[in-house]
């Protein structure tokens, strides 16, 4: 459990007030030249030290993406851009730190750009985040007033110019390389890799791209020492994290927390427990949508943090919890998830295009019990089809929850659709693959 | 070099090749949709997977560049089945209609999914329809085959220059449309058909016609325009059923124009097959001793002088060679000229009319200057080799005087010729340009050569560029844009008499100074007749037989073996794909047969002595001094109007095409909406 003295977002729930002030009195913007005059080697390193890794998914070590950054400037400036683009299905932490800690962010912001050289910084909002972006605005247009950014920010002798860019509403836009495209005001479809965006990024120039919580929780780190985070948690899957907890639960909330604290007590301390007690738990995506759910057994025991979710075959993702108990139906569930997918794919490569579609309708015939066995296993090949050879990482994020349902609720799947292929004479389905031969 | 394995065998590579690219030198062949050589990497069909070490995932072979040590392998079975599973996908929305579909039997996805397809459907579900767009009068689209490549996308917007091609939507519902369904304006916009891997997008005008294994296949020359793009011809029987570009990195590289593709058709119609005489204004079939005779007996009857003769704008070079020998030899007549304008040339030295850079020396240049010519349309592959140049190279275009949208952003200077002569002495303000440009092309069109001061500025344009050491060994910055295929052809064979490079003859056939004219194939002269014999010998009914006595079926440039010389000098030969129509001969053999009526005396005994003979004469008289340079001291100022090609209107073959006719009538309607400028 993650004691008080400890927590980085005091004011996760707006108890303090979100302006500058407040904000102050909290201990941002304190020191903040201090830091800055040890020097980037020193910042790089110490967030090295803290064994920081990417809050946005992935969980890319931080101080390593940060050292790929050329150390000096040459023809192309640098630029830094955060991806507030969070439409992850069960995440919502980042729209508390736009709404009620913006000052962290920007405070981080000035920090990350001076570490990787730039002197602009581009945050890309999700255009649904419409009054989070106008709060972060504000708090812009406070720090600007008060020159902590702008011409020789917070007397860095650093410049920082920091812009919103905000989304027009899809979710490939997240994917690091596809956000660059949007904000070059292009079709926002991911990038091929290599070159990865820290050598040729946004108009072609050396990018570094951070995800919200990570830039937030920078200046704490160098203010505490990359020691202090790194005494959270265990190796390797350090600090603390903003869990978001919902679905079937009495008090879905955010929360932040030790990494590697147990599901169990994450449920049932702060969200309040499962709905119809511990014992009416089904399973819990443990990671967002695009992980692979974990079933009830594993969840008794299981510790929240990065490795021991990849140990049991899911992710920690962005760690957004969803909860569902006994009264859901997690076939239904898990259609209406690959029907997200179907609908936000970018349609640039052929196995996500296609392949997402192909799942969803798969799984809404097997929500009312019009498959027949074969093709159980049939999905999971396709899911295997897809992941893997895609472009981005959505192919992925699309397959693994199916594989999830299918790793472990087969026998749910299977008593609903038991039969075999030529059943006309039983049901009548529309979906026959041999149906001629029915005629005989 | 860079030391890499493929399948365990291993090959030295240049740096900078994709993995796809170092595979194919190892000789391990590597399925791909979205992959083109002459288009950017998409690398989103996922067909070209392969297996790195040290990579957990299949790698996109097509965008992955080659590093050092690197070690492929193509051949697991864990390869296999990744393939294998995009072909499935590719398969799952895409209709099972190859039985009416065009692309059928020169379909990369069929041809895939014999190797990597699995024999039966696993995809249930309803397939994807897609509505049907429109893309204008050459492309088909049938878009629910679309596999959603974007090698369209990629040509249109990176080769063509033309941003009208796209995909909206996402995901599955992703369609590739002209955005608010025009054609496609782009005069290479056709070479679309050929990049599409399925049959989404097929050819409007071929539609049903043949399908591939039928037709017989001519690799050969286009003649629409002085580039010589080298192209097949596939004929089904006597019909040319369609035209395809062959590849040739110096000349087209893999595209030719919707002309070049689509005037085929107009071999089809208003053809002349039989020998004809305008008796009271009307033609009257006649067999061929009846119009020699009658030949014979005017030309017997004609004082030499007052006999002329026109070579025609698509007139091979054999046939050129015969007429001269016939007007020389046999008739005794200096009246014989290849250009149907007034325009300025002087053939002293082969440089004054060629494109000596060359074609693929564009893509070497840094500034390219336009005086009096419109490429796109003059030479629509030769355009868009300078778009190429411009995407590469950053290559400054300036242009003497507004030509309209070339497809890239040119400057515009003022389009008269003391702008020129400013230049020239160098006072102008972009003389500095020109000074520090390493390899500039001066891109002079014939509206140049039209002026009266062509001549003048020629000469001075020369000294200029030489003072400049812009010509030298390995650079000649000089180069002219010549319209018609036997332009150079002509020259080379020094048809015409002239003692100041101008069309002499023409400007006494309009005097109606003549009494017996034979046209070969020309049909763009513009005069008044009076009384005048006129001999048509061609293939199309169009002006030039409309106002002849005697008409003669002649042959098109698929029906013969002929030679011509392209823009840059090379030298290159068309061969007989088909047959002429009913008693049509070819050009040559009609001219040989009238000389042995005359003289009792074949020309030449057969076509092999023809060119045997042509071939020697070129070489002899690589320079040629018919006249003396003659300068005119000053010059007197005028505008430089590039006259506007009617780009789907310049031939007779052309101008016979149904399908030029509706391209031409596309252009119109889409330029009268107002939109587009």
């Amino acid at each position: 459990m993650l004691e008080d003295k400890d927590r980085i977002f005091k004011n996760l729930y707006n108890d303090f007030g979100s302006d500058l002030n407040s904000a102050k009195e909290r201990g941002d913007w304190i020191d903040t030249k201090n830091i800055c005059s040890k020097g980037r080697d020193w910042i790089i390193n110490e967030i090295k030290i803290s064994e920081l890794r990417g809050r946005g998914g992935a969980g890319f070590p931080t101080g390593l993406k940060w050292s790929f950054a050329p150390k000096e400037v040459g023809s192309r400036p640098h630029y830094l851009v955060i991806n507030a683009d969070e439409s992850e299905p069960g995440t919502c932490k980042d729209r508390d730190i736009l709404r009620f800690e913006p000052h962290k962010l920007i405070e981080g912001c000035l920090i990350a750009s001076y570490a990787v050289n730039a002197h602009k910084c581009y945050i890309y909002i999700r255009g649904e985040y419409f009054n989070e972006g106008q709060k972060l605005q504000s708090a812009i247009n406070e720090a600007y007033k008060s020159g902590l950014i702008g011409k020789n920010s917070a007397d860095t002798g650093w410049d920082l110019d920091i812009f919103i860019h905000y989304g027009a509403g899809a979710y490939i836009c997240g994917e690091e390389t596809a956000l660059l495209e949007s904000i070059e005001g292009k079709k926002g479809q991911p990038r091929l890799k290599p070159p990865f965006p820290a050598l040729v990024g946004l108009y072609g120039c050396p990018t570094i791209i951070n995800n919200v919580e990570t830039i937030s929780v920078v200046p704490t780190i160098l203010r505490r020492g990359g020691k202090w985070f790194s005494s959270l948690g265990r190796p390797k899957n350090t600090g603390s994290k903003i869990y978001c907890i919902s679905g079937n639960v009495n008090n879905p909330c955010n929360v932040e927390e030790e990494m590697g604290i147990p599901l169990k007590v994450l449920i049932d301390k702060h969200a309040g427990g499962v709905v119809g007690g511990w014992d009416n738990l089904k399973a819990v995506i443990p990671g967002g949508s695009s992980m692979p759910l974990i079933p009830k057994d594993i969840c008794e025991t299981i510790k929240m943090d990065f490795d021991t979710l990849i140990e049991n075959k899911s992710g920690l993702g962005t760690a957004g919890i969803v909860v569902i108990n006994k009264d859901q139906d997690i076939i239904k569930c898990m259609a209406r998830i690959a029907r997200f997918y179907k609908h936000e794919s970018c349609g640039q490569c052929t196995p996500c295009r296609e392949g997402s579609g192909w799942m969803w309708r798969i799984l809404e015939r097997m929500a009312k019990g019009e498959c027949s066995k074969d093709e159980v296993d049939m999905l999971l090949d396709v899911t295997k089809q897809i992941e893997g050879h895609t472009i981005c990482a959505f192919g992925e994020g699309s397959s693994w929850p199916v594989q999830g349902l299918i790793r472990h609720f087969k026998k749910d799947i299977l008593s609903r659709n038991n039969f075999n292929p030529l059943v006309k004479k039983d049901k009548n389905i529309p979906y026959l693959i041999d149906q001629h031969l029915l005629e005989k | 070099m860079l030391k890499i394995k493929v399948n365990d065998v291993d090959i030295d590579v240049e740096e900078g090749l994709t993995v796809l690219q170092a595979c194919e030198q190892a000789g391990v062949e590597i399925p791909r949709f979205c992959y083109h050589e002459k288009l950017s990497i998409a690398g989103n069909c996922r067909m070209c997977l392969v297996e790195m070490e040290k990579s957990p995932k299949p790698i996109a072979s097509c965008a992955m560049p080659v590093a050092e040590g690197m070690n492929i392998k193509t051949n697991t079975s864990k390869v296999e089945k990744a393939r294998k599973g995009v072909m499935e996908f590719l398969l799952a929305n895409h209709p099972l209609d190859c039985p009416v579909c065009d692309q059928g039997g020169e379909c990369d996805l069929q041809d895939q999914s014999m190797y990597y397809g699995i024999d039966k459907s696993r995809f249930k579900e309803n397939k994807r329809f897609v509505p049907e767009k429109y893309m204008g009068p050459l492309i088909k689209t049938q878009m629910t085959r679309c596999i959603h490549c974007t090698r369209c996308i990629r040509f249109a917007t990176e080769v063509a220059g033309v941003s009208e091609l796209g995909a909206i939507g996402r995901g599955e519902d992703m369609q590739i449309t002209t955005y608010l369904e025009k054609s496609m304006q782009s005069e290479m916009s056709a070479n679309v058909i050929d990049l599409c891997p399925v049959g989404a997008l097929t050819s409007k005008p071929y539609v049903f016609e043949a399908r591939p294994w039928e037709l017989k296949k001519t690799e050969t020359i286009d003649v629409m325009d002085a580039v010589g793009s080298n192209i097949r011809v596939d004929t089904f029987g006597w019909e040319v059923k369609r035209v395809l570009p062959r590849i040739n990195e110096e000349i087209n590289e893999e595209w030719i124009s919707d002309k070049t593709r689509y005037a085929c058709d107009g071999l089809k119609f208003q053809r002349i097959d039989n020998p004809y005489l305008k008796e009271n204004g009307k033609f009257k079939k006649i067999n061929w001793n009846k119009a020699y005779k009658i030949i014979v007996d005017k030309i017997k009857n004609t004082l030499p002088d007052k006999i002329a003769g026109f070579t025609g704008d698509l007139t091979n070079m054999e046939t050129m060679y015969i007429v001269k020998e016939f007007f020389e030899k046999t008739i005794k007549s200096k009246n014989l000229e290849t250009r149907s304008e007034d325009t300025y040339v002087n053939i002293n030295n082969r440089e004054n009319y060629l494109f000596n850079s060359k074609i693929n020396g564009i893509e070497n240049s840094d500034l390219i200057f336009l005086i009096g010519s419109n490429p796109r349309f003059e030479a629509t592959i030769l355009n868009s080799r300078i778009r190429k140049s411009f995407l590469k190279n950053n290559t400054k275009i300036i242009s003497m005087g507004d030509v309209g949208n070339l497809n890239y952003p040119y400057d515009i200077i003022k389009n008269d010729l003391n702008t020129l002569d400013e230049l020239l002495n160098e006072k102008s303000s972009i003389f500095d340009i020109f000074k520090n440009s390493k390899f500039p092309i001066f891109l002079i069109g014939q509206s140049f050569f039209k002026l009266k001061s062509a001549d003048f500025f020629l000469n001075k344009i020369k000294k200029f560029l030489k003072k400049n050491d812009k010509i030298n060994d390995k650079w000649n910055a000089l180069n002219i844009l010549s319209n018609n295929a036997s332009t150079v052809g002509g020259y080379d064979l020094g048809i015409m008499n002239s003692d100041n490079g101008r069309n002499l003859i023409l400007e006494k056939l309009k005097n109606n100074y003549f009494n017996l004219i034979i046209l070969v194939g020309q049909d763009n002269l513009d005069f008044k007749k009076k009384n005048e014999f006129i001999i048509y010998i061609g293939s199309h009914g169009d002006k030039g037989a409309n106002c002849a006595d005697i008409v003669l079926p002649g042959s098109a440039y698929t029906e013969q073996d002929g030679y011509f010389t392209n823009l840059e000098g090379k030298i290159q030969k068309s061969f007989k794909a088909s047959y002429p129509p009913g008693d049509a001969k070819e050009d040559w053999l009609i001219i040989n047969e009238l000389s042995e009526l005359l003289k009792r005396k074949k020309l030449f005994e057969d076509k092999d002595k023809l060119v045997g003979s042509m071939i020697n004469y070129l070489k002899i008289n690589q320079k040629k001094n018919n006249f003396e340079q003659v300068f005119n001291e000053n010059f007197t100022n005028e505008k430089i109007v590039v006259d506007p090609l009617d780009y789907y209107y310049s031939n007779v073959i052309s101008r016979a095409s149904k399908t030029m006719n509706e391209c031409r009538n596309e252009k119109i309607k889409t330029k009268s909406n107002g939109t587009t400028g």
